[in-house]
């Protein structure tokens, strides 16, 4: 299983701040982005912002990536704390 | 104590935090700290108050990252990062950094770097409520990512 979250802005067009995905569907990162395209078609514009941060088990990646059972992808706008 | 972090809903006290920073270490001859409050005007809105969202453990990882680069980067006696979750009022403190060096340069130096890294990978975001009722997340800007960019 692929925990998926999402937070701050994103988290509120997308009505959801975690869902879970069988890793059986998705093994990259693309792959998954695609799959909660097919699965919310509403969310396909919020997902191909391309300033969206993406998070791997709490460390930044950018570009496509192999995902493993058990990984929790954060998605998630530029930050603005401080 | 000598380098910590720390993500809280909490308010802190600055003097403590000198404090804890200079403990037991007389080599610490410079100490440099960076507080940031919530202010009243941001983008051409006149702002009644913010809550800060964030991402816990992933928060706390990239501070925790940030702190020991610096480390590695400059001669600290001691470095401490603080930043509040939650709903904040305008005054209100959001984050301390301090750092202690044998060195002023490296106390300075080391003190900028956490915050502009902080604002560019800290899992933080901001919603602010204005004046007239309505509620907007904060924008991230161009001039924080430029600032982290020197340092690479």
């Amino acid at each position: 299983m692929i925990r998926v979250v999402f937070f701050a802005q994103l988290r509120e067009q997308l009505g959801t701040a975690k869902l879970d995905v069988s890793i059986e569907r998705v093994k990259t990162l693309s792959e998954l982005k695609q799959h909660l395209s097919l699965q919310n078609p509403s969310w396909e514009s919020a997902l191909a912002n391309t300033k969206l941060l993406v998070a791997i088990n709490h460390a930044y990646v950018k570009g496509n990536h192999a995902l493993a059972d058990g990984d929790e992808v954060a998605f998630f706008p530029p930050v603005t704390g401080g | 104590m000598a380098f910590s972090i720390a993500v809280q809903i909490d308010d802190f006290d600055v003097g403590q935090e000198y404090s804890d920073l200079v403990a037991n270490d007389v080599s610490a001859g410079a100490v440099v700290f960076f507080v940031g409050r919530v202010r009243d005007f941001n983008d051409g809105k006149n702002i009644a108050s913010l809550s800060l969202e964030h991402y816990p453990g992933m928060t706390e990882k990239i501070l925790q990252q940030i702190l020991d680069e610096a480390r590695r980067r400059w001669q600290l006696v001691s470095a401490r990062i603080v930043h509040r979750i939650g709903d904040l009022q305008l005054g209100d403190q959001i984050v301390f950094v301090g750092t202690a060096s044998a060195h002023r340069e490296h106390a300075f130096q080391a003190a900028e770097f956490l915050m502009d890294f902080l604002k560019t990978s800290a899992p933080f975001w901001k919603k602010e409520k204005s004046r007239d009722g309505s509620f907007g997340w904060v924008e991230s800007k161009d001039k924080d990512d430029k600032a982290a960019k020197r340092w690479e």
